[in-house]
């Protein structure tokens, strides 16, 4: 339903172009539930922005396509666009706290978004708004209130509760429970969860924390440094992650049950992504590194029903031992 | 483990509303803990909890409404003159949670840092502040190049490490840091929190560490005190507590943290799990009672009417109490069905 093929984002600087999002591919099945991961700075948020056709400059699309029902994206004119956006495809910001606008009620900024696709009458306006806010478990009173007058989870819901609108076939979700502690996150993700189930649509869902998505998302895409370091199901990522940067990113987190042991994270920083590097980029922060990996950028192999880019999985170099103790 | 900071009966309460409208916000209500030395203590609990609030009373940013603090068993509120407010800034610094706006953007590094040792340890010469900063830069793992940098020029969790560099600078015997690591990435949180155990270990300080993530403060922490609405729901060894929780808050609290080691549980699982929508604590104007009463599965008739005392809870173990541990190690509980001695299983 969605294919994203080989989509390379630029943001022209002053320098050398920063190349945020670096050749991307992956697609989204009907009712899929998609996890991105990365720190910050990877292009996750870039890519998501791409994906919407939302970039504005110094941010471009330099190459690749976003093919979403058949039809491809890149390159649509506004007007074509705002016929697809909220009807098929949405979005819910990050800290959906700011993107509401403080000076209207909720019911007003449903009903700017129903009325901008064609819905008048007043009566199917309060109707439809007061039925999707019920969807998210608030109560349809909330439509009278401004949005400080809610709670950061109720904010949420309400911005949810916008996207679901025109029941679109895909929804895409940045961060959108960051702000939230731990209980209004989890009931957040079964709800949202549970809406999916109900209404069918696909999830593509950008966040940093890893451990949030790992019981609901279907696929998880590790990023790193604008590209994609692995690809694969859910489980078997958590499982077995192959890539050293999804196996340093669990290690990362401590356990709450279960022996206390010592973690040491990732060292390092991400690289700088206006320098143009020849070997991996992972390679400073790498445990497992080899001595090809200084020239040789890797490409993504296929292994065990998941995609990976990292020279351990790539044909040639089966037989090298990983160089462990090169460098700690 | 000697006591080096005690909270009494602590209570910050905030007036809000116009002169018609006047209600009172009870952010902190009588909250009593204690923190020893070399010891680090996890302060959690959700937003609007009380927990920065708390931070900022022992740093003498807000004044108590009633309660006191004690410091090396004088109380704080008794400062006076500049040179006692300024004595003990200096033992308790605070680390603050955003790394990106803490740091002045147009000074390098060493700015901070040396400023902060021309206030708080004037007797110390040009070269012996210098040879400090460095000293302090290479405890928090930066080295000293690093000094000449500017913040911008610097990651996430090196900013952080040189707002821990700041507080060391000072000679601290307790550093408050308020969700240090909230806002750096997954990969680098972990070294800071292992600086924050090396600092207790080798420096010698004690951490109030307030958060929101139980795990982190599992890994790093040897006491963690369960703030909610503004007061303790539940407090002691973190193990302890984490391995048997007593207050259906801190129950709720374990239940939500995601463990992506453990199989997916089922969606219908998961779903009665968190069968709570979560509505935010009533802290205007709050009428008696216990605040997690309309959450709370377990309530009884008393939790309506009666607000739970915070109190030790039935310990098993009666060497526990005899090993002098004392006062540090005692498991308390603000919950009247725990209170009864009953096994309480409000979230699983």
């Amino acid at each position: 339903m969605l294919e994203v093929s080989g989509l390379t984002v630029e943001y022209a600087t002053g320098k050398a172009p920063v190349l945020a999002v670096d050749d991307v591919s992956f697609s989204v099945e009907d009712g899929e539930f998609l996890g991105i991961v990365g720190e910050s700075g990877c292009g996750k948020s870039t890519l998501l922005f791409a994906m919407a056709q939302l970039l504005s400059p110094p941010a471009q699309i330099t190459a690749g396509s976003v093919t979403f029902s058949g039809k491809n994206l890149v390159g649509m004119t506004d007007k074509q666009l705002s016929a697809l956006r909220w009807q098929k495809l949405s979005v819910v910001m990050q800290s959906a706290m700011n993107a509401l606008n403080p000076v209207k009620s909720v019911a007003a900024q449903f009903a700017d978004a129903l009325r901008a696709h064609g819905m008048t009458s007043r009566k199917a306006i309060a109707g439809r708004s007061a039925e999707v806010l019920r969807l998210v478990g608030v109560d349809p009173v909330h439509l009278k209130s401004f949005p400080h007058q809610l709670s950061g989870g109720m904010r949420q819901r309400a911005m949810i509760a916008m996207a679901l609108l025109f029941t679109p076939e895909l929804v895409i979700m940045d961060e959108p429970t960051s702000a939230l502690d731990v209980v209004a996150q989890r009931s957040l993700m079964v709800q949202i969860k549970e809406l999916q189930r109900e209404l069918g649509f696909a999830i593509v869902f950008v966040t940093h924390d890893m451990s949030l998505v790992s019981h609901f998302s279907d696929r998880l895409m590790v990023m790193y440094a604008g590209q994609v370091a692995e690809l694969g199901g859910t489980r078997q990522i958590f499982d077995n992650p192959l890539h050293p940067y999804s196996k340093g990113l669990l290690e990362a987190f401590p356990g709450i049950r279960g022996p206390k042991v010592p973690l040491k994270g990732i060292p390092g920083a991400p690289p700088d992504l206006s320098i143009v590097q020849n070997g991996c980029r992972f390679l400073p922060r790498c445990p497992q590194r080899l001595d090809e990996c200084a020239t040789t950028a890797p490409e993504l192999v296929p292994r065990d029903g998941s995609t990976v880019r990292c020279l351990l999985y790539a044909g040639a170099c089966t037989n090298a031992q990983p160089s462990t103790g090169a460098k700690k | 483990m000697t006591e080096l900071l005690r909270a009494e009966n602590l209570t910050r309460h905030f007036k809000i509303g116009g002169s018609l409208s006047r209600r009172t916000l009870h952010a902190v209500d009588g909250v009593t803990f204690s923190i020893g030395e070399r010891e680090i203590v996890a302060l959690a609990g959700e937003s609007g909890s009380g927990k920065s609030t708390v931070a900022r009373l022992l740093a003498r940013v807000y004044r108590p409404t009633r309660g006191q603090i004690l410091y090396e068993g004088k109380p704080i509120t008794q400062i006076r003159s500049r040179k006692a407010a300024l004595a003990y800034s200096a033992r308790v610094p605070m680390v603050f949670q955003d790394p990106f706006s803490s740091l002045n953007p147009v000074f390098r590094v060493s700015h901070g840092v040396l400023r902060v040792l021309k206030l708080h340890r004037p007797e110390l010469s040009g070269h012996a502040r210098q040879a400090e900063a460095e000293r302090v830069f290479d405890v928090v793992g930066l080295g000293a190049d690093m000094l000449q940098r500017f913040p911008h020029e610097l990651s996430g969790g090196q900013r952080q490490r040189v707002g821990f560099a700041q507080a060391l600078a000072t000679k601290p015997k307790l550093i408050l840091a308020d969700e240090p690591v909230s806002m750096l990435d997954v990969s680098i949180r972990i070294g800071l929190l292992n600086l924050m155990t090396k600092l207790r270990d080798e420096e010698g300080v004690s951490i109030l560490y307030i958060t929101h993530d139980i795990a982190s403060a599992r890994y790093v922490a040897d006491r963690l005190i369960v703030m909610y609405a503004g007061q303790i729901a539940e407090s002691g060894p973190i193990e302890d507590v984490l391995g048997d929780p007593k207050h259906p808050y801190t129950q709720l609290l374990l239940s939500a943290v995601p463990d992506p080691k453990a199989p997916p549980p089922s969606l219908a699982a998961l779903a009665a799990a968190s069968g709570e929508r979560g509505e935010p604590p009533k802290v205007i104007d709050p009428t008696p009672g216990c605040r997690f009463q309309p959450r709370c599965p377990v309530a009884i008739d008393a939790c309506k009417t009666v607000t739970p005392e915070l109190t030790a809870a039935v310990v098993e173990d009666e060497a526990f109490g005899a090993t002098g541990a004392g006062v540090m190690a005692v498991r308390e509980v603000a919950c009247h069905v725990a209170q009864t001695g009953a096994e309480v299983k409000a979230f699983t």
